[in-house]
């Protein structure tokens, strides 16, 4: 599968989802003419445009590699982690990654995007024949502007309710600034621990940027929120305007008596993502990931899904 | 669309206004982390005919090697703010007229654009082909072996090289800016 996982980085790298390229003109349509913002947003356009065509990636750091493995039982894990990083260290040698893990301790780069938890690769089994992998580029500006709140928390008077999540996501999207590469996506994980509670708000992510979430509750929340992001007027780059962020996707999971976490994952407008289906040894890509056909699909996307 | 060519005249850089979308042509040098440090330490002779009346460029391009030159692959800013504690001095020993990255800086560096005068240029964060397409030679590079391709110094002849000035000579700072608007407007959204 080797050679499918690298398929999978190149277009990961090099073309950005058509939902996100989607959003993005709306936000330059919506940005004041000749103004800094929207000649951002257009240079970013095009930017894109010439990446897919040169198969070149969109933006020079190529980020956390993030994968989600859905395999039949038959399929081995060990020979599956195998073939992702022999297919990484590949996509390093031709471009499509930067050289991009550094040993924590020593500063010593690894030349080829591996090492202790480099690439991040999380197995799911299922009981269908197909294997699907899905993979996310998250990049370093944005993954430092990303935020944990503890609930209760007074600076911001929020408590532990739906009010207290809104207040960590505005505020968090406020001191992010443009410092993230706006406009960003957010994902926000409810409740969990420390560490599930930011799996969740990064498996977020992997949505369509304009799906609806099936919990009518969480859905108007992040309808609230988009808006609410949006007022703040920092705009792309941190230029001001309208457009700071394209879409808040947030999701809950249960957590302890003692605790409430509201994890803030800041996705930059790069939000490289891509998803392979394998089946019968016959590949199909998609832009689609598994995780997000959980969620209420547009219909255009979902007729050009499969 | 303002032309600036390299090198440039203090006197029009100070022209430059907070707002205003710049188009470079001429030489830029890259400089990150290690290179500002570097300076700082050193202040090391070779550096100064490559940015004075110049600029310096945040950056750690990829870069490709065919024979004996260099190509820029994907050139797109980095985040400046780390420079923050050195770029003052920096530009003010080597007289550097604009400051290139992501993200803006803070108060030291808007002090020593008023000062030196000099502007930071705002490179559109991410846009690494499109930036790397405005690179038309790799004249040299500086201190490879010993910094590594991030970190090295870049000189790159630019045609075209897009930014738009966000900190300016008369002590104006978009960041700054924006930072207390969008304060104003979170406490309102909050409530608080
Ligand atoms: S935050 Fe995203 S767009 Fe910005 S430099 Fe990092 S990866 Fe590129």
């Amino acid at each position: 599968m080797q050679k499918d996982f690298l398929e999978l980085i190149r277009r990961a790298s090099c073309d950005l989802p058509a939902d996100v390229i989607r959003v993005i003109k709306q936000g330059r349509n919506a940005e004041a003419k000749g103004s800094p913002s929207r000649s951002a947003l257009d240079d970013v356009l095009e930017n894109c445009d010439l990446a897919s065509r040169t198969s070149r990636p969109i933006c020079q750091d190529t980020g956390t590699n993030i994968w989600y493995v859905h395999h039949p039982r038959s399929v081995s894990q060990a020979a599956l982690t195998r073939d992702i990083i022999a297919a990484t260290r590949k996509a390093t040698k031709l471009a499509y990654l930067r050289p991009n893990a550094v040993d924590s301790i020593t500063g010593k780069n690894s030349g080829d995007n591996t090492g202790p938890g480099a690439p991040v690769i999380h197995f799911h089994e299922w009981s269908k024949k197909s294997l699907v992998a899905d993979l996310m580029l998250k990049g370093g500006g944005s993954e430092n502007v990303s935020a944990q709140y503890s609930l209760p928390n007074g600076a911001i008077g929020a408590g532990r309710d739906l009010e207290g999540i809104r207040r960590s996501v505005v505020d968090a999207v406020f001191n992010a600034q443009g410092k993230g590469c706006g406009p960003g996506i957010i994902g926000v994980g409810v409740g969990g621990d420390r560490a599930t509670s930011m799996i969740e708000a990064k498996e977020q992510l992997f949505r369509l940027v304009n799906d609806k979430n099936p919990d009518p509750v969480l859905a108007k929340l992040e309808k609230t929120l988009l808006a609410q992001c949006n007022e703040l007027g920092i705009g792309p780059m941190g230029f001001g305007g309208s457009t700071t962020v394209l879409g808040v996707k947030i999701g809950a999971r249960h957590r302890l008596p003692a605790s409430f976490f509201v994890s803030i994952a800041y996705l930059c407008w790069a939000a490289r993502r891509a998803s392979v289906s394998i089946a019968g040894g016959r590949a199909t890509y998609s832009q689609i990931s598994q995780q997000a056909m959980k969620y209420k699909l547009p219909a255009v996307a979902a007729r050009k899904g499969r | 669309m303002i032309r600036i060519d390299l090198p440039v005249l203090e006197k029009d850089i100070r022209k430059l206004k907070v707002g205003d979308e710049v188009s470079l042509h001429g030489t830029i040098v890259t400089a990150r982390d290690a290179a500002h440090k570097l300076m700082v330490e050193e202040w090391p002779k070779f550096v100064e005919p490559l940015i004075k009346n110049g600029a310096i460029y945040h950056c750690g391009p990829v870069m490709k090697k065919t024979g004996k030159s260099w190509k820029a692959v994907a050139a797109g800013p980095t985040t400046s703010i780390r420079e923050e504690p050195y770029e003052a001095a920096v530009m003010d020993h080597y007289k550097v007229r604009l400051i290139i990255g992501k993200g803006g800086m803070g108060p030291k560096t808007l002090k020593a654009c008023k000062d030196v005068g000099a502007v930071y240029l705002h490179a559109i964060g991410g846009a690494a082909p499109l930036l790397a397409d405005t690179v038309v030679r790799t004249k040299a590079v500086h201190l490879l072996d010993k910094l590594g391709v991030p970190e090295a110094f870049w000189e790159f002849e630019v045609d075209g090289f897009k930014g738009i000035v966000t900190m300016d000579s008369k002590g104006k700072s978009l960041h700054a800016n924006l930072l207390r608007q969008s304060k104003k407007k979170r406490d309102a959204i909050i409530g608080i």
